[in-house]
């Protein structure tokens, strides 16, 4: 089976011309050096086309892909992650960390006890290391939580 | 003596108490970094630089600190591979081939300390090495002018993929989208937003920091959760610790041959430190009386290639610090260190700020004797480290990640970005594109865009121009020939290790 690569191939090549007639678009000023701001941009488009196209005419063999209830999990995880990255201004370092650090850790082995204390634990501890040993300004709670 | 004179200058630099200091604690995080699976020296290394940075440390301080380590993940990486059979990183694949075995034979402890001995003979060659060879490499690199420069960030581009990836399009591929991605952006010579969709977070395009944190360390804790933490760390068991001085005068000689070979393939921009172990392995193992006795636990085929990984890892600076062109991963991810700090590499650094340079080669040789002491007296206290649960290393590492993305940029936006090429860079795990030089295509594409663009005003549009001068044309030769080679090592290399195959009358 080489289905995978032959896809891979042919979303590369698409993005690839699509990045293309994007460098097409690229306004020109008029003090500009002979090659402009165009022609660098459609070379690497042009290339990975090429590499595209290799792919999908000499696929490789199949990856092992995981069974689709990982790619669900996967999805949990990158959205656990989305919303961490949200949530840190306003909600402030310590809780959003904890929540996200004790899901992480759960996903990875589910021992719901010890999950719990890692999330607990690494907020904390990581709190204390970078606001005090290294200095970095983080906001421990949210503003005007106190 | 240049060179004495230079490096009493380079010790007055590092000697300091605090840069001592920032030695010993960088040589401790990255034995355990490299020990650690699933963590290496570049990804180590990748979620350090954003807290090194806010920190506040000159430039000397935080390469002395970032290079300690490199060095120190390097040492460290043998760790897993002996004990667990699990490499560390890529360049530590070689050393589980002789080491585990040996392992299981209840001789771990020799296999560690004998390890952590021609990780030193290594290591501590190089650094003499670099030494001896930056300042002249750096005296060839004035006569590059924008021609050269151009053909030689295409050879990078072109052995980078090298023996890493199985597919070169793929390689080519990986490169083209970090090229790519380096265009996005406002474009440096007319000022013209390019591809950034009216996106106010994109004018000043994607920071490559985000970039290297995303697709090395984010992309780690997606393989762990879905391979549900096996693979790793299970309990170790280690005996008494003996240095076997019989093993190491026995292998003395494969250590030094490794280091040569190592530190060559180093220095070719783009190789690295994978080629470097894996062609000094193959090298001892064709030339030693009891070659067939190699991959059944043989000592020199444990110290063979830790010094040959760690020599190339010195020679790897050899290109990063005369030319600005990383020949391998980690490389490139001190070469981000040194854009981040403002530092430009190239042949000028040796001339204008020597105090850098030779600050950071002092420091080298200071590393490796603190890491001789971490690695083989102390190292039972790393091996205790390696039993930390995946369930807890790995939410570690995000949360490390985040808050360095975060105090640099202090938005939401990178940090999406971060989680966006965590997942580019699990899915490409998969598909088998690897990441590296999408990695060195962000970093150098700025630089190579605009070393074509210059030779085109130089030369008035004219493109043979970029042809025009002998070293020119020999890096394109060497870059053709470096994209080609590959594909027939590998059929070489596939047949030598699977003579079970049989291959004739297909």
């Amino acid at each position: 089976m080489t289905r995978s690569d032959r896809i891979f191939g042919l979303v590369v090549t698409l993005g690839a011309l699509a990045y293309v007639a994007g460098a097409l678009g690229i306004q020109t000023s008029f003090i500009s050096d002979p090659l402009g701001p165009r022609a660098f941009p459609m070379l690497v488009g042009a290339g990975a086309a090429l590499s595209g196209l290799a792919i999908m005419l000499r696929p490789d063999a199949e990856p092992d892909w995981p069974p689709v209830r990982e790619f669900t999990r996967i999805g949990v995880a990158t959205a656990v992650l989305v919303g961490y990255a949200l949530a840190l201004q306003p909600w402030g370092y310590l809780v959003p960390t904890a929540i996200a650090a004790a899901i992480l850790s759960w996903m990875i082995d589910p021992r719901p006890v010890r999950a719990l204390l890692t999330g607990i634990g690494l907020s904390v501890g990581l709190y204390l290391v970078f606001r005090h040993a290294l200095g970095l300004g983080l906001q421990p709670f949210p503003r005007g939580f106190f | 003596m240049d060179i004495l004179s230079n490096l009493a200058l380079g010790f007055s630099v590092a000697l300091s108490p605090f840069t001592l200091m920032l030695a010993v604690v960088g040589c401790f995080l990255g034995t355990i970094i490299g020990a650690l699976p699933g963590l290496g020296p570049s990804n180590g290394v990748a979620i350090l630089i954003p807290l090194a940075f806010t920190m506040g440390l000159d430039a000397t301080a935080a390469l002395v600190l970032m290079t300690s380590v490199y060095y120190g993940a390097m040492y460290g990486g043998r760790i897993s591979s002996i004990l667990l059979n699990i490499p560390g990183d890529e360049p530590a694949l070689m050393t589980t081939l002789d080491g585990y075995p040996m392992a299981r034979q209840g001789r771990a402890g020799d296999a560690l300390v004998l390890s952590g001995v021609a990780s030193f003979v290594g290591a501590f060659l190089a650094t003499i090495g670099l030494m001896l060879l930056a300042p002249l490499l750096a005296e060839v690199a004035f006569l590059f002018g924008p021609p050269e420069y151009f053909a030689l960030y295409a050879l990078a581009f072109a052995t980078l993929g090298g023996l890493a990836s199985r597919n070169q399009a793929k390689a080519a591929l990986a490169a083209f989208i970090g090229l790519g991605i380096s265009t996005i952006g406002l474009d440096n010579s007319t000022g013209m937003p390019r591809y950034t969709g009216g996106n106010l977070h994109l004018m000043d395009g994607i920071d490559f920091l985000v970039a290297i944190v995303g697709l090395f360390a984010v992309s780690e804790v997606f393989v762990f959760i879905e391979r549900h933490g096996v693979g790793s760390a299970v309990g170790v068991r280690l005996g008494r610790v003996t240095v076997p001085f019989r093993d190491i005068l026995h292998s003395g000689w494969s250590m030094l041959r490794a280091t040569v070979i190592g530190f060559f393939a180093g220095v070719l921009p783009g190789a690295g430190a994978s080629l470097g172990s894996f062609l000094a392995y193959t090298a001892e193992k064709a030339i030693a009386r009891d070659g067939d006795s190699f991959g059944t636990g043989n000592p020199k085929g444990v110290a063979a290639p830790e010094a040959g990984n760690n020599a190339a890892a010195g020679g790897a600076l050899v290109p990063m610090l005369t030319l600005g062109v990383p020949g391998s991963g980690t490389t490139a991810v001190l070469l981000a260190l040194l854009m981040t700090l403002n530092i430009t590499p190239g042949p000028t650094l040796f001339t204008e700020r020597p105090e850098v340079v030779w600050g950071l080669i002092a420091a080298l040789l200071i590393a490796n004797f603190v890491l001789l002491v971490m690695n083989v007296p102390m190292v039972k206290l790393f091996v205790r480290i390696l039993s930390v649960p995946a369930g807890v290393l790995l939410p570690m590492v995000t949360m490390v990640s985040f808050a360095g993305i975060y105090s640099i940029s202090g938005s939401w936006f990178d940090l999406i970005l971060m989680v966006a090429f965590g997942v580019v860079g699990w899915l490409f795990r998969k598909l088998d594109v690897p990441t590296v030089p999408i990695i060195l295509g962000i970093l150098l594409g700025g630089h190579m865009e605009a070393s074509l663009r210059r030779a085109m005003v130089v030369s008035g549009g004219d493109w043979t121009y970029l042809f025009s001068s002998p070293i020119a044309v020999g890096l394109w030769i060497a870059a053709v020939a470096g994209f080609i080679a590959p594909m027939f090592l590998r059929g070489l290399i596939r047949r030598r290790e699977a003579p079970e195959v049989v291959t004739d009358g297909d």
